[in-house]
């Protein structure tokens, strides 16, 4: 087998494409490249195969690498929504912009978006043990952005843009990991309930520092101008945001 | 405190001619009820909750313990439990949190609902000699089937079959999580439903490396907070269910508290050691049937189209629609849970006001599916509530393919209902975490019980249906003639579709 595959995805519904990509997994493929790309779902789903580049040129639709674990894929055009959805491992890299849900409770790996992001972004991504989930946006989100978000990382640029978030509900009822935006002072964020803003220090720059050096390598942005900017950081206000909210009979 | 204390609920008196000091009771009680003094067991009944461990576990039955009669002046509309839900909320300003099935006193429509048996010229069917056909497959049904002659004189198949689940009777265990129920829990009733060749379900709690064993007799379960799910939790399963409701508590989310968080439990919910875990409200990737949509057939993708998908809601107002765009999504199955629901922890007022009872729903459902044709399209599994094997065959008769049962899974391994499952103290080690009390339940016998509790139900289920001269379960279900209405209204009658008593 080739180390590279292409394949002619005009016409071709998701399933017979999502064989292929499977099937180009197994045998050892090591880049699959995706042609004429218009809308078809679930690419990449449930894939589980470390070492393998897939690419796409076109428009993918909903749910783009949902519950993926390993491979590392770059489309060069917008994604519909939810792509990253409780993706497990691995990379996506969008060259474009993407709808609601996008890296919605994702799991671990990474997700870069080159523009925007819609509603919904990063809500509820969680972390555990090794794996830390990281959403970097270089445009604008819309609101409910890392909403019950319990870990990870969620940085949002505003690259070109007045404010990063354009919209409300930063945050509500996040119980772990963090959002970082950029040019935004903390009391233009719109935060929701239980979550608390705060300025960005040296040591937060530091944790952010290597997906914000992956962003500039993959969409040719100015890292130097990029880390210099300030940042907020949304936190949680409490681990335990419901642990007053009830009482017994 | 201007309020002060309420009186006690329970009583717990302890015969001290028969005590022997034994202290089994101190030992027993995971909420402190009794201390020694002395020569002396000495009750606070204040804390009991009626969990029953210590009435079981004394050896010479020297405890007593008694509902106390209501000592507040009596008065019809302000009940002892109105008026204690106002004091609690007075002095906390808090949501009231309770456990297990709704309380309140709700008629209910399967105990006014009687089966049909045959007598003379219709004989019955006796099931000792006859085959009685109880086996039920759960999925997707194709609306012919093709079969052709081959060369070698053989028939083979054309059509292809969705994949369905193959139940030896229709009673499965629905989903309680690990987290909710304790790890030996889990293990029994998984033990026992590989035993009796049924299914049960995971529950939001990831699936525990001790339960693999009996993965291909599990039901994952892909809710709001996604907890435990990924791709290799999907593909152990032999369904996949997505939640979107559940009777006790429709249309709210879900909420572990960080204490319940065990190493354990962190590491099959795959969430840090102690912290919450939350599941909202909605799934923030459906907003829509056509979202819904999406999420059936991306779990079918990423399973490679080998597994069944069930979607469970509440039973609500306009549940038959729900499930008519639940049936067109590409869902095998739709669960639907009734207000009789149980819980580990829900708000009360949700438990006792919201949703509807599931015998509705199961005949509204199956009546609006068969009306648009498409019945045959997904199986209707119903829960919430069923206690016995006559609710099992009237819940079939009015349309139901298989039931959930899980409170009276419980109660088969010990549970005595008491109600207090949110505070993770369960003396019968059920509905707890804590090691000392998980270990008090010995998931080998509780096992034989559930196992037990589920072949006494088919045995009667498979009487039942003889009497009533049906002899394939396929023949019971949605068959409403083999019901009548007894002190129902005409307007219940009406959307059960059920007939009169004498009619």
């Amino acid at each position: 087998m080739a180390e590279e595959l292409v394949i002619d995805a005009d016409g071709i519904h998701y399933t017979p494409l999502n064989k292929m990509i499977r099937g180009a997994a197994a045998s050892g493929v090591k880049k699959v490249i995706l042609k004429n790309v218009c809308g078809q779902r679930f690419i990449a789903n449930g894939l589980k195969c470390d070492g393998i580049e897939i690419e796409i040129q076109g428009v993918p639709g909903g749910d783009l690498s949902m519950f993926m674990n390993g491979p590392e894929i770059t489309v060069y055009g917008n994604a519909d929504h939810a792509p990253g959805n409780t993706m497990d491992g691995g990379r996506l890299i969008i060259h474009g912009s993407t709808g609601d849900a996008v890296a919605h409770s994702m799991r671990g790996g990474e997700v870069y978006v080159r523009d925007d992001v819609g509603y919904r972004a990063g809500i509820h991504m969680k972390a555990y043990m090794e794996k830390k989930p990281v959403l970097v946006v270089g445009g604008q989100s819309r609101s409910f952005l890392g909403e019950y978000m319990a870990g990870g990382i969620l940085v949002v640029l505003g690259l070109d843009k007045d404010c990063p978030v354009d919209g409300r509900g930063v945050g509500s009822g996040i119980h772990g990991g963090a959002i970082y935006l950029r040019n935004v002072s903390p009391e233009d964020v719109d935060a929701g309930i239980g979550a608390k803003v705060i300025v960005a220090d040296e040591e937060d720059m530091e944790v952010i520092k290597p997906y914000i050096l992956n962003f500039c390598r993959y969409f040719d942005a100015d890292p130097e101008e990029l880390m210099n900017s300030p940042f907020v950081k949304i936190i949680p206000s409490s681990a335990r945001p419901f642990a007053n909210k009830y009482c017994w009979e | 405190m201007s309020i002060g204390s309420v009186p006690v609920k329970f009583k717990v008196t302890i015969d001290n001619d028969r005590c022997m000091l034994c202290e089994r009771c101190i030992e027993n009680c995971s909420y402190g009820v009794f201390r020694r003094e002395g020569q002396k067991i000495v009750p606070d009944s204040r804390k009991c909750t009626a969990c029953h461990r210590c009435v079981a576990m004394c050896p010479r039955d020297a405890i007593d313990l008694e509902e106390k009669p209501n000592d507040y002046r009596s008065h019809p509309l302000w009940t002892r439990e109105a008026r204690e839900a106002i004091y609690n909320q007075a002095k906390s300003g808090k949501i009231i949190l309770s456990g297990m099935g709704n309380a309140l006193d709700y008629p209910i429509i399967f105990d006014r609902l009687v089966l049909d048996a045959c007598q003379v010229t219709n004989p019955s069917i006796d099931p000792l000699r006859e085959p009685m056909e109880l086996r039920t497959y759960i999925g997707k049904k194709p609306e012919r089937i093709n079969i052709k002659k081959n060369n070698s004189g053989d028939y083979d198949l054309n059509t292809e079959i969705a994949p369905n689940l193959k139940l030896e009777t229709p009673v499965m265990i629905g989903h309680m999580s690990y987290g909710a129920i304790s790890l030996n829990a889990q293990k029994a009733l998984a033990k026992a439903v590989s035993s009796v060749g049924t299914f049960m379900g995971t529950g939001e709690g990831g699936l525990h490396k001790d339960l693999y064993p009996y993965q291909s007799n599990m039901i994952v379960q892909v809710a709001s907070g996604r907890f435990g799910v990924d791709i290799n939790y999907l593909e152990r399963g032999a369904a996949i269910e997505i939640k979107i409701g559940q009777g006790a508590k429709p249309g709210i989310g879900g909420h572990l508290p960080g204490e319940k968080v065990a190493e354990d439990v962190s590491k099959t919910r795959m969430i840090p050691l102690h912290s919450d875990a939350i599941s909202p409200a909605p799934h923030h990737d459906i907003y829509s049937i056509e979202d819904l949509v999406q999420l059936v057939r991306s779990l079918k993708e990423a399973t490679e189209w080998k597994k069944p998908v069930f979607v469970k809601i509440a039973a609500v107002h306009n549940v038959a629609a729900i499930a008519a765009g639940i049936a067109r999504s590409s869902a095998d199955a739709v669960v639907i849970d009734g207000f009789k629901g149980g819980t580990g922890a829900a708000p009360r007022v949700f438990r006792d006001h919201v949703g509807m009872p599931v015998e509705v729903a199961i005949a509204t459902v199956d009546k609006i599916l068969r009306e648009q044709g498409i019945r045959n399209e997904v199986s209707v599994i119903a829960s919430g509530g069923i206690r016995d094997s006559a609710d099992v065959t009237k819940a079939v008769a009015l349309g139901a393919d298989a039931v959930y049962i899980g409170t009276a899974a419980l109660i088969a391994m010990g549970c005595r209902v008491c109600g207090s499952c949110y505070r993770g103290l369960c003396p019968w080690g059920i509905a707890t975490q804590r090691p000392e009390l998980v270990s008090r339940l010995n998931p080998d016998e509780a096992a034989v019980n559930v196992a037990n509790l589920i072949n006494g139900w088919t045995l009667e289920l498979a009487e039942l249906m003889g009497a009533a001269g049906i002899n394939s379960i396929e023949s019971l279900r949605g068959n409403r003639d083999r019901l009548r209405g007894y002190m129902l209204d005409e307007g219940i009658l009406d959307v059960l579709d059920v007939k009169m008593i004498g009619a």
